[in-house]
């Protein structure tokens, strides 16, 4: 209850529709007109910016921005032309429509559009504030105390304006423009590279369908996609908790020295260590040769690392090991430490031996504490690029297939769009694995019961 | 180690087998790296070699690395770096910090919608906005000449906000009575932040410094898109990633070596200079 009752006392008590049903003309009128409530109330330098504001955003829709939205619908439809020029008699090439520039700036057109909305909300609703300040004989904050208080009520205004616009500009909009692919059929299939159109949902049928080549794809890669997932997380997860409780062992020396050993591979670039591995593990790279030079295999044998599904599998698996479990490891050290000493105090007294002690203390501990860690790791799994693409590159591949037998999601989608430019299918395969994380991440929330107040040990 | 002695034989030889258990395991992790340090040294030319050794050792592959401008401009790419790396940190530590302590400390109506949206973006394949990334720049006209240093630093720096998960772990763990007894002493939320959390927040400070600075160093992918053919603008990553094309590789392969083994010293010693933060800060966010 106590967190309801703090919520509602940052909820706003001028609302826009409160303003647009009780407000003055005055205050209504700012919805259409930025900051004549603020003028009339004599927050002249506020008002004058919200003007400025919508006379900008006037001057982009006029310019250049209402264009853009009536290209939006069709995403263009002419082609270049060869247009016969009478005067020096040659025939010029006039530039057609580009249809991925015409959805970028339709975006962003949308995007601004938005952002005057929520403008206009906001001058509603400092209008409507004003004058029910005036009303009640209160105080009008002058600009100077507005901007003093930038630094105390509104810090957070000040503080995430920029960043947030970072990652609107470079996260949000990219985003939104890939899914929009997802809807056209920018492809190279039928030559839709500079003018395409929207198909609606087209795209997903095709992944779907089962039937179809793309579908019988998409299946496989999925299934593996979700096998590697569970089995990197799980096995970097418990591999790396064993580990740093064997080095917790009272009677290993030198702890800090083993730590050391097995943490020095993250410090090291992981797009090299991998490259590195890739070479290592070539039919006739170091590791095969050492091997032969040990006599363990004859000397014109290799072991298919890269080369047979089964082993390839397997190889990315463990090197996947080898990447991730020292991160586990740096993790469950700290964590280890916390575990309150007196429950093996009293395990011990009761009797119980080293297994008993892991599963009913140690294991629930950590999984209690460490759920969202788990869900973290998973995502990033999923999302596995480098381990993959710089090690098999999905390889060994099926005939007639563009996903190889170790492709994930992620590394289909690369060679989809940058290798073979097929950005609708691409992005809806991006569509395809936020909602199987989505879901995984909601269903782990829900069962994990460590839906944790974060304030709780203030 | 007089404990050790009174053990019995059993025992002595559990441990001993232990000790050799986690010496074997550790030679085995760490064999990609003496590979890559031996090959850096390697006097035969090519990717592969027919004995694990090499059997003459040379520090030809260092030299041909500084010395041969040819084909890659290692001192220029390693400038490049540094310069992406240097200016994407400042901004993004900004970044991550405000955001970190606004959501940490500040509570307003929006707090809770942004920390869903957060959440959701990262369940987004990271690169699967790349290309439509290019074409924004492309479309700011950052994608040529030395502007496309500024659209690195951008790139690399703009997304910041969103991973604050660390440092707000971090400002999750300061007492908030610290805060109120100055806010009754009449400073405002800003000094709160400068003068109070601040200073008591160096560590993970660093921590995001260092992290956002080995960033660039760390990747490939990004920097190879925005850049395309433009080899000035190179970042080491992309560089040495572009060694191992089936053209240069048989040159280049050592040079390879050579340059990963240059780039992992500093990466390393920042790394391991973070690593304590790093543990502090994990097993702060998910306390309690």
């Amino acid at each position: 209850m106590k967190t309801r009752k703090k919520r509602s006392s940052f909820e706003n008590n001028y609302t826009a529709v409160d303003a647009l049903k009780n407000g003055s003309w005055l205050t209504r009128l700012s919805a259409v007109l930025f900051g004549v409530g603020c003028l009339a109330r004599g927050q002249v330098i506020k008002g004058v910016l919200f003007l400025m504001l919508e006379g900008a955003v006037l001057l982009y829709l006029f310019q250049g921005g209402i264009y853009n939205l009536k290209k939006l619908i069709t995403l263009g439809d002419m082609e270049q032309q060869k247009v016969w020029n009478e005067a020096k008699s040659i025939y010029e090439y006039v530039d057609g429509d580009r249809s991925l520039i015409i959805l970028l700036y339709g975006i962003i057109t949308l995007g601004i559009l938005l952002a005057a909305f929520l403008a206009a909300r906001s001058s509603l609703k400092q209008a409507y504030k004003l004058e029910t300040m005036k009303k009640e004989g209160k105080h009008i904050p002058s600009m100077r105390e507005e901007v003093q208080e930038l630094l105390n009520g509104n810090l957070h205004m000040s503080l995430l304006l920029l960043p947030v616009s970072g990652v609107l500009l470079f996260t949000v909009l990219p985003l939104v423009f890939m899914i929009s692919m997802a809807f056209t059929n920018y492809s190279v299939e039928n030559n839709k590279l500079v003018l395409f159109d929207w198909v609606g949902l087209e795209n997903f049928r095709k992944i779907v369908d089962i039937g179809g080549s793309l579908g019988q794809t998409f299946w496989p890669v999925l299934g593996w996609t979700i096998i590697w997932a569970l089995a990197a997380t799980f096995s970097n997860y418990f591999l790396g908790m064993m580990l740093a409780l064997f080095i917790n062992w009272k009677e290993i020396r030198s702890k800090q020295m083993w730590r050391f050993f097995f943490v020095l591979t993250i410090a090291i670039p992981h797009f090299v260590t991998l490259l590195i591995i890739k070479s290592m593990l070539q039919p006739e790279g170091a590791v095969n040769i050492l091997l032969r030079n040990l006599g363990i295999i004859g000397m014109k044998e290799s072991l298919p690392f890269f080369t047979n599904t089964m082993w390839a599998r397997v190889s990315v698996i463990l090197i996947n090991i080898w990447v991730g479990v020292p991160y586990t490891l740096l993790q469950v050290t700290g964590i280890l430490q916390n575990i309150p000493q007196e429950l093996y105090e009293s395990a011990r007294v009761d009797g119980a031996g080293p297994v008993v002690t892991f599963t009913k203390i140690t294991l629930p501990y950590m999984l209690f504490i460490t759920t969202p860690y788990l869900i973290t790791t998973f995502t990033g799994n999923v999302n596995s690029f480098n381990v993959i693409f710089l090690t098999t590159e999905g390889l060994p591949r099926a005939v007639g297939s563009t996903a190889g037998k170790t492709d994930l999601l992620i590394t289909w989608l690369y060679k989809l769009t940058i290798e073979n430019q097929y950005f609708d299918v691409g992005a809806v395969i991006g569509i395809m694995t936020f909602i199987t994380l989505a879901i995984v991440s909601l269903v782990t929330f829900k069962f994990s019961g460590s839906n944790k107040n974060e304030e709780a040990f203030r | 180690m007089s404990g050790f002695q009174r053990y019995p034989l059993k025992k002595k030889i559990m441990v001993i087998g232990a000790h050799v258990f986690l010496a074997i395991l550790s030679f085995i992790w760490l064999m990609p790296i003496f590979w890559v340090v031996l090959t850096s040294f390697r006097g035969t030319k090519g990717s592969y070699s027919s004995t694990f050794f090499p059997s003459s050792y040379t520090l030809d592959n260092y030299v041909k690395l500084f010395t041969d401008y040819s084909v890659f401009h290692f001192p220029k790419m390693m400038f490049n770096t540094f310069l992406v790396a240097a200016a994407s940190c400042l901004i993004s530590t900004f970044f991550v910090i405000s955001v970190a302590y606004t959501l940490s400390r500040l509570r307003f109506k929006m707090r809770k919608p942004l920390m869903n949206g957060a959440m959701i973006i990262h369940l987004f394949p990271g690169f699967m906005s790349m290309i439509a990334v290019y074409y924004i720049i492309k479309m700011i006209g950052w994608n040529e000449g030395p502007m496309l240093r500024v659209a690195m630093i951008a790139v690399y720096a703009g997304g910041a906000g969103c991973s604050y998960h660390i440092a707000k772990g971090f400002f999750d763990t300061i007492p908030m009575a610290l805060d109120e007894a100055a806010l009754l002493d009449g400073a405002n939320k800003w000094q709160v932040l400068i003068k109070i959390i601040m200073p008591l927040s160096k560590p993970v400070v660093v921590f995001t410094m260092l992290t956002s600075f080995a960033g660039p160093f760390k990747d490939f992918m990004l920097a190879k898109v925005l850049c395309g053919p433009n080899r000035d603008y190179y970042t080491v990553a992309v560089g040495l990633y572009q060694m191992l094309d089936i053209e240069y590789i048989d040159q280049w392969f050592c040079s390879f070596a050579a340059g990963a083994v240059v780039i992992s010293i500093p990466v390393a010693i920042l790394f391991l200079c973070t690593q304590k933060y790093y543990v502090e800060g994990v097993s702060g966010a998910v306390k309690g």
